[in-house]
């Protein structure tokens, strides 16, 4: 059974000449396993993850013809319910922890703060103690009491992760969880997420721009462009991916055997968009 | 082509163009702020009061009427805010009023403003030690609250409408100076500031035709904000006896002078305090609806 | 690995910072005083028109005139005249008060538990209203709350506060009589208790008179109403901004995912943010309550500084006027400092960095 169910999902933002459509239609259903979704920015990969957690900033509104997580029908969930599935069992990773991880509080505490949720008091500082060091973090107790401004990038993207995977979740989204770190702590962090996801076997959205690194990463991959899904591949045939948008992002990434002179450009066309 | 289109135009044809454009798009965000058009026409109704007080006005602003018949009488058709200790009709008084009020705005903002820019820009431009010593005294003006170093400037100054006038210019353009100074530190190094000094433009040819001009907008919509304080001020001064001397028809002077029968006859001093109250208003909702439309970071 | 190893700074280091700011703080302060002072020297002995007729009054005779024109020092030069003045400044004299013949000091001293009762209490009410009051209209951004907010604070703005004082005087005390007149406290109870502080609510709280506390907290709590509105006006405008600006953080998103309810998220997550600069503002307005006392406490003939101030400025009394300035001013200064301090004792960024 899938774990999640998206059918037709179209995400509008307003402004002075009428709403703008940012997702238009994106269809897709997720086992447990690992998908990617790969698009350049403002292509609605983003805001396709957020609709997932319910989390669409305002003034912005997501409507879908299925939405279904678990069996769970998640297009007119209560506040209430959006919180008993939010932290428990869904999650997300984001992109930067410099701004994600709140900086007047302490990691331990932010930490203990998503474990209350399924644990008791007494428990969750232990649970936290041991998520930091299931995510390689050598000196827990050393973290535990940082704020997040002492931690290096990878350091801090790390905590991160702990801090969503505590509740051992059903679906975790990982929207550019990479992107801000350094390229020498990105392999680090991204193995650290990969083993964590399959000793748990969740199920895992990795949102990027980077189409290698999803491929590398993933079983499968959404390519989207201008809010729709132009392609669905698996990562393994992407060589044979059919919409030229694909073709010409995979063609794009520079090679460091045989230099092509000059580097190949993507070409659009207007039709890609309709 | 329509005006409009010509304003709104994606590609304007000239500078010209170009600046009316961005400057109508300024205003329709403004009118759509209706808040913003209130205090528009608090303010213009306080001009036009000014301009056409003769001529509104129905009695005297300064001599009254008979002391045995008309004293302290109640609001009534005849003395719309009523009559005060000397027989004065006071909604005159509040029309002529409006004279002083815009005369002392209008005073403060034509000192202040250049006190201010010209610190500020010379500040941020010359930087060094020149900015430093600038900078320092700038400061140390801002370290007295406002009213209370207009008192002793006046104390010292003697009381009269042009002291308070002076008193509060002399206190309002440090905040000026900061912003200024801000503006130019960013103009500075700016590429057509450099190809002016390559062309071998003076510093003094630099700062006042390069430089000041471009802070002066961003100074003038600060200044504007700050009418409202400065009216407050004004008003404060003239309550304590500081500002316009009697028989003058200030606002603040003319509460003071009503205090002694508030509980009694309570629309002397409650009137001209409700010309300070709406006049001060109509400038603060003008400015918050500017501060809106010019500063796009504190929209929402 | 060493690049993951937490920068947390050594003890020798963050001590090495803190000294380095208290000597700049100190140098700052110092010369922002020196400043203080030679403004107001600059306007007792530049400015003013005559300081010596000021003195002996415009019936004197030309002998007492010059005397007084000597004795005043008038007659060095004027780097000496300020250092003379620097001097007495310094060891508290600020000369004697024409009007009341005492040493304006003195007077100062007794004048300022008043003011600095009635601005706490002010500013107790602007903070503990303000602060909600500033993130609820954060939250509800746009909503009916939130314009009327605006519109509240944009009258506290406007209207001058002798009037509303006067308005209030005469609805509250006059005609409803819910509170008492003007002045601290009916004589009847004056003498009921024994001043220690000098603030009357805690003088006579710790002294079980609470017949009095009543009295006291019944002539307090109109003025402090109207500063503290003043102040509120400020705080909650202020509290909205940098709770707007907190709520759009990337953070506050984390906490949602995370499943922390929403009354959690703003008023422990986003305010804790808020709370770093709100501090700066909070002091600030306190500040600010000193040049707002100067009005409301002519009207409720409070007898603090602002009500000796103006007093002395009716009777054109330059020493004590100058005296009073000074004392606030460097009150300015110091509250400046203090929410400076706090800043950097609120922000872990701040408190923790280690000198590059």
């Amino acid at each position: 059974m899938s774990l999640l169910e998206v059918e037709d999902l179209r995400i509008s933002f307003p402004t002075r000449q009428g709403p703008v459509e940012v997702v238009r239609g994106v269809t897709f259903s997720l086992g447990r396993e690992r998908l990617g979704i790969v698009g350049e920015s403002g292509s609605g990969k983003s805001q396709t993850g957020r609709a997932i957690l319910g989390l669409t900033p305002p003034p912005g509104k997501a409507t879908a013809k299925r939405l279904e997580f678990d069996g769970i029908d998640l297009r007119d969930a209560s506040a209430a319910r959006w919180r008993s599935l939010r932290g428990i069992r869904l999650s997300m990773v984001m992109q930067d922890p410099k701004f994600s991880l709140n900086p007047v509080m302490t990691i331990g505490r932010q930490l203990i703060e998503a474990a209350r949720r399924t644990s008791s008091r007494s428990e969750s500082k232990d649970r936290a103690m041991a998520m930091l060091e299931a995510v390689q973090i050598r000196d827990p107790a050393r973290v535990f009491k940082a704020y997040p401004h002492e931690l290096s990038g990878g350091m801090g993207q790390r905590a991160m992760i702990a801090m969503m995977l505590i509740t051992e979740p059903d679906l975790l989204i990982a929207d550019e969880p990479t992107s801000a770190l350094d390229v020498t702590v990105q392999i680090e962090v991204l193995r650290i997420l990969d083993r964590l996801v399959n000793e748990r076997g969740m199920g895992l959205i990795f949102i990027s721009h980077d189409l290698r690194l999803v491929s590398s990463f993933c079983d499968r991959v959404l390519v989207m462009y201008a809010g729709q899904v132009v392609e669905e591949v698996k990562a393994s045939e992407l060589k044979q991916a059919q919409h030229p948008y694909t073709q010409g992002l995979y063609n794009c990434l520079p090679r460091i055997e045989g230099g092509q002179r000059p580097l190949p450009v993507l070409q659009r066309e207007a039709g890609w968009a309709v | 082509m329509t005006r409009r289109e010509w304003l709104l135009s994606d590609y304007p044809q000239s500078r010209r163009q170009a600046r009316a454009g961005q400057s109508y798009r300024t205003w329709l965000a403004l009118k759509s702020n209706r808040l913003a058009m209130v205090g528009l026409w608090i303010v213009l109704a306080l001009v036009a009061m000014a301009i056409f007080a003769p001529l509104i006005a129905p009695y005297d602003p300064l001599i009254g009427g008979d002391l045995r018949l008309d004293r302290l009488q109640p609001p009534s058709w005849e003395h719309l805010m009523g009559t005060d200790d000397l027989a004065r009709d006071i909604f005159s008084r509040v029309m002529h009023g409006a004279r002083l009020t815009l005369m002392v705005v209008a005073l403060v903002a034509v000192i202040a403003t250049p006190i201010g820019l010209t610190i500020g820009t010379t500040a941020g431009y010359l930087g060094g030690w020149v900015d430093v010593v600038l900078m320092r005294v700038t400061d140390i003006f801002l370290a007295f609250p406002r009213l209370i170093l207009a008192l002793a400037f006046v104390s010292a100054l003697g009381p009269g409408i042009e002291n308070a006038i002076i008193a509060i210019a002399l206190t309002s353009w440090p905040p000026y100076a900061r912003l200024a100074r801000a503006e130019t530190l960013t103009i500075r190094d700016s590429d057509f500031i450099n190809a002016a000094r390559l062309q071998g433009a003076s510093r003094l040819r630099i700062l006042w035709g390069h430089v000041t001009p471009l802070c002066l907008s961003s100074v003038i919509v600060r200044v504007t904000l700050d009418m409202a304080g400065i009216i407050l001020t004004a008003a404060g001064l003239g309550f304590l006896g500081l500002g316009a001397q009697p028989p003058q028809p200030e606002w603040g002077a003319m509460i003071a002078g009503g205090r002694r029968f508030i509980i009694d006859y309570w629309w002397v001093a409650t009137m001209p305090g409700i010309a300070i109250f709406v006049v001060s208003l109509g400038f603060n909702l003008l400015g918050d609806g500017l501060r809106d439309v010019l500063d796009p970071k504190a929209v929402k | 690995m060493a690049e993951f190893a937490p920068k947390v700074g050594g003890r020798g280091s963050a001590l090495s910072f803190w000294l380095w700011k208290a000597v700049k703080l100190v140098l700052t302060v110092a010369v922002t005083f020196l400043g203080l002072l030679l403004i107001t020297f600059l306007i007792s002995h530049v400015m003013s028109v005559d300081p010596v007729l000021r003195v002996v009054g415009d019936r004197a005779s030309q002998s007492t005139y010059d005397a007084m024109y000597l004795q005043m020092g008038l007659d060095k030069p004027i780097w000496q005249q300020f250092w003379i003045y620097l001097q007495k400044v310094l060891s508290g004299d600020f000369g004697n008060s024409f009007l009341t013949k005492k040493p304006v000091m003195g007077d100062i001293a007794r004048a300022f538990p008043a003011t600095l009762e009635l601005a706490t209490v002010a500013i107790l009410i602007g903070t503990l209203v303000g602060v909600p009051v500033g993130v609820w209209s954060a939250v509800k951004a746009g909503k009916a709350f939130d314009q009327i907010v605006r519109v509240l604070g944009l009258v506290g703005y406007s209207a001058p506060i002798f009037w509303l004082g006067l308005l209030g005087l005469l609805v509250f005390y006059a005609n409803l009589q819910w509170v008492a007149g003007p002045g601290r406290i009916d004589i009847a109870y004056e003498y009921s208790f024994t001043s220690v502080t000098g603030l009357m609510l805690l003088d006579t709280a710790m002294q079980g008179e609470w017949a009095a506390f009543g009295n006291a907290f019944s002539h307090i709590i109109l003025p402090a109403s109207l500063l503290g509105y003043f102040s509120m006006a400020y705080i909650s405008r202020m509290t909205r901004s940098f709770m707007l600006a907190e709520l759009a953080q990337e953070y506050v998103t984390t906490a949602r995912v995370k499943g922390v309810p929403e009354w959690r998220i703003i008023w422990v997550h986003a305010l804790k943010n808020a709370a770093v600069p709100l501090v700066t503002v909070v002091a600030l307005s306190y500040a600010g309550l000193l040049e707002g006392s100067v009005l409301t406490e002519t009207v409720f003939a409070w007898p603090g500084l602002g009500l000796y101030l103006t007093n002395s400025l009716q009777v054109a009394d330059m020493n004590a006027v100058l005296g009073g300035t000074l004392v606030i001013g460097a009150i300015f200064v110091g509250l400046n400092l203090l929410s400076d301090l706090l800043y950097s004792l609120l922000d872990p960024r701040v408190r923790r960095r280690v000198r590059k």
